[in-house]
């Protein structure tokens, strides 16, 4: 009975997004004040009618309703409650009900904080989220009911992929889509500006909270996936350059340039067409994304032909909703010049250097992901492109990026000295120069170019507190001065320094990671001692265990150092019962150094078992790094200057005028 | 400088980015594209020992022998033709015999040394390279759809 409300409140919600597009872009069009008034309440209805069928399916999976097709296929009664809870989004139809919850939800908060939006905008905005909400719940009403009914209901379900039973990966999805999904308020915020053929600074500033809370999340929806992956997948490696993790890159990409491209939008009044350009690329990427991970696509372009509907009306979803924006895009978009000019030499020139440098990387990255499937789909052969493509093509294109976010932060607007600037990094410089040094003297000479990395991460993290002293004049008399400011610095102030120094963080965690890594793999009898980067790995012992609904079997490391007892690792190697499919449990030790990382293999017959043992160096640091940025995220949300949205310096225009209203019918 | 000065330097930098970007680009496509061969590939094509390319296909049942030192023998075969593989390491969790396998590596004096060894995220997963080599030396069994990929 409750599966049945949720799927009637879900084709309700169908139907209010319907009314809240209509009246959203025909109310401002016709200057219809009656119709633009129902377009918030709608959107705010239509939040609570996803809500409560998301809920009604949760239930299902709290409940073990097995008469649901989706729980049996997904769930089963011996589960740990996390994960029957994380079952509703471990399936195609109910991640794509998530990605809709989350969708309606933003549009929701969109209704909900856009107090001082323009009306007439707030109305088109929300028209153009509603707009992608019929596409999406359409889609799963009619390809993935995630209520369809089975009969006779089995007596208990086949269970979640044991790979996906996991706190890490319970959460990936929910941070990783509030990301994705989130694009599409900006991607609303292009749109219904090109509509109406306007955009200002107030524009500008509307966008970038919501661009910054999708950044955030999809920061950390990342980080949790390559967290994941590294515990998890027992190869101790934490970014694979596989298609599905780019499918999630890309859209960071363009987001963080999005991010940046409206600062100067806003601060001076200039790349508006760049920046609605961006919104467009990012939320196309995002969808990218989905239409890649939910079609099969990735896995076999011939998953088309075993289920040809879904995979289909995604590209179909997909080629509409951007194509329409381009064309939208292509018509308004040569109106939108900026008034101010600017020198290459300026903080705006330094941002849009870097800008150009994140969508290159991503168009990279974009390229070899889809190069494999258009080969195919020509029958010209199977290829895959692998980390090798990536790592030459990526890594030399954020390296000026990453020495431009040091210079770019202490340059003025409009007309910055580039040589000042230069000057006041000597001491940013020399450090960043010692640290390469020092890494390429005493720990590895065969390496120049790791060391250049670790240097790369001491120059961005020093520029970055440099800055943040000389904004708040560390350096000058007055201490009582310093700390006023300090504490009178704005909240974006303090995100842009925790970004920008959390990624500091994570780049030294990533290079050192993979360049100095020590792995040993061999079979190991009880009693064994192997020595991995100076840490001596002996293994006591391997039994096996009962878990909930798993057995596993688990072996006991003793780590010592110089003949001191250090830690116990205890990796597991599982069986889940009801799948009977085995997963590995590295066991991680982390210190501020690096990770201890052993993961045990199967028995070889003979009383040893196979095992691999590893030092991670630095890997905490990228954990770290990833959790600063989203706090600099959190901390730039909550700047009063967001939610006290400054009114738009010019006056506002007549909104029933016929040349914006000619938009709408686009 | 002139508003027209400043364009044509942001122009003239773009530029010179791009090509930098689309070299890159192509040089590391020529030297990293990785290339499909089935073990009928491997028997018919010449592929030089410093080549690294993929194989796929079926683990041959009975064929895993654990060697000493934590090697791993194999045998993988399209159905018409196999070939032995070597591996150190750690199988992934959802290797097993009987089952569609990719791996990467070298291929040389017949042998092909795996470096990695791949079977995806779910135990029904068929790699689409494997079903259409199967396919292709025309001993595939399974319906018409093709790979039996979620």
């Amino acid at each position: 009975m409750i599966s049945e409300l949720g799927h009637f409140a879900l084709i309700m919600a169908l139907g209010v997004a319907a009314v809240q597009a209509f009246t959203g872009l025909a109310g401002p069009w016709r200057g219809n004040e009656n119709w633009s008034a129902i377009v918030a309440p709608a959107a705010l209805l239509q939040a609570v009618l996803v809500s409560l069928s998301f809920a009604a399916l949760t239930h299902a999976f709290v409940t073990s309703d097995f008469s649901l097709a989706i729980v049996a296929n997904n769930s089963h009664t011996l589960k740990p409650m996390l994960y029957k809870v994380s079952g509703v989004w471990g399936n195609h139809e109910g991640s794509m009900l998530m990605w809709a919850l989350i969708l309606a939800l933003y549009g929701g908060a969109v209704a909900f904080f856009g107090g001082n939006l323009r009306p007439s905008l707030k109305a088109r905005v929300l028209a153009v989220q509603a707009l992608i909400g019929i596409g999406i719940l359409a889609f799963i009403l009619f390809t993935s009911n995630p209520f369809a009914r089975l009969s006779p209901a089995p007596f208990d379900g086949s269970g979640l992929n044991p790979l996906l039973q996991d706190p890490g990966l319970a959460f990936h999805p929910p941070l990783l889509y509030l990301g994705y999904v989130g694009l599409s308020t900006t991607f609303s915020f292009a749109a219904a500006a090109l509509i109406e053929g306007r955009i200002d600074a107030a524009w500008a500033r509307w966008v970038r909270p919501w661009t910054l809370a999708a950044w955030g999340f999809l920061t950390g929806g990342i980080a949790l996936g390559s967290w994941w992956a590294y515990y998890e997948l027992g190869w101790g490696g934490w970014w694979f350059w596989d298609p599905v993790e780019n499918a999630s890159f890309m859209p960071w990409l363009a987001a963080t340039a999005l991010l940046h491209s409206a600062i100067v939008s806003e601060k001076r009044d200039a790349l508006k067409a760049w920046t609605v350009f961006l919104a467009i690329i990012a939320f196309a990427l995002s969808l990218l994304g989905t239409f890649l991970v939910r079609s099969g696509v990735l896995t076999s372009v011939h998953a088309f032909a075993s289920d040809p509907s879904r995979g289909v009306f995604i590209l179909a979803f997909l080629v509409v909703t951007v194509g329409a924006a381009f064309a939208l895009f292509a018509w308004r978009g040569p109106n939108l010049t900026g008034r101010g000019t600017f020198d290459p030499i300026s903080r705006e020139g330094g941002l849009v250097i870097n800008n150009f440098l994140l969508t290159v990387a991503a168009a990279s990255v974009l390229l070899g992901t889809l190069y494999p499937m258009f080969l195919d789909v020509l029958d010209l052969g199977k290829v895959s492109v692998g980390a090798p493509y990536f790592n030459t093509v990526f890594i030399p294109m954020m390296i000026p990026a990453i020495i431009l976010m040091g210079v770019a932060p202490l340059m003025q607007w409009k007309r910055g000295d580039g040589a000042k600037a230069v000057a006041r990094l000597k001491f940013v410089f020399m450090i960043a120069a010692a640290v390469g040094f020092g890494f390429w003297l005493f720990l590895d000479r065969a390496s120049a170019l790791a060391s250049f990395g670790m240097a790369l991460a001491a120059w961005l993290l020093a520029a970055t507190l440099y800055e943040f002293a000389s904004r708040v004049r560390l350096f000058e008399p007055g201490l009582a001065d310093t700390w006023r400011r300090i504490r009178h610095q704005p909240r974006a102030s303090w995100g842009m320094t925790l970004a920008h120094g959390g990624l500091a963080i994570a780049v030294a965690g990533m290079t050192a990671s993979s360049a100095w890594r020590s792995e040993s793999i061999q079979v190991m009898h009880p009693g064994d001692t192997v020595t991995v980067s100076g840490y001596e790995f002996t293994l006591k012992g391997a039994e096996t265990i009962q878990g909930p609904n798993y057995q596993a079997l688990q072996g006991r490391f003793e780590v010592n150092q110089g003949g001191r007892l250090l830690y116990t690792l205890v990796p597991e190697k599982r069986t889940y019962l009801v799948s009977r499919q085995p997963t590995t449990e590295a066991a991680i030790q982390p210190t501020f150094l690096g990770d201890l990382y052993a993961v045990i293999g199967d028995a070889d017959g003979k009383g040893g078992y196979v095992t691999r043992l590893y030092f991670n160096p630095l890997v905490p640091w990228m954990w770290t790094g990833a959790l600063i940025m989203v706090l600099g995220a959190g901390i730039s949300l909550t700047d009063r200057r967001y939610r006290i949205g400054a009114p738009s310096k010019r006056p506002a225009r007549q909104e029933a005028e016929p040349e914006a209203g000619a938009g709408a019918k686009a | 400088m002139k508003p027209k000065h400043q364009r044509l330097a942001f122009i003239s930098l773009g530029f010179l980015l791009l090509a930098g970007a689309v070299a890159l680009v192509l040089t590391a496509f020529q030297e990293n594209l990785v290339f499909f061969h089935s073990p009928t590939d491997l028997k018919t094509k010449v592929v030089k020992p410093e080549q690294r390319l993929r194989i796929g296909g079926l683990v041959v049942q009975g064929s895993v022998k654990n060697m000493a030192d934590a090697n791993i023998r194999f045998t993988v075969t399209d159905l018409a033709n196999s070939v032995q593989v070597n591996f150190r390491g750690i199988l992934p969790d959802l290797f097993r015999e009987g089952q569609g396998i990719v791996a990467e590596g070298y291929f040389r004096n017949g042998v092909f040394q795996a470096t990695d060894v791949l079977a995806k995220h779910d135990e029904t997963y068929m790699p689409a390279e494997v079903a259409d080599a199967i396919k292709k030396a025309g001993q595939w069994k399974g319906g018409p759809g093709g790979a039996n990929a979620k």
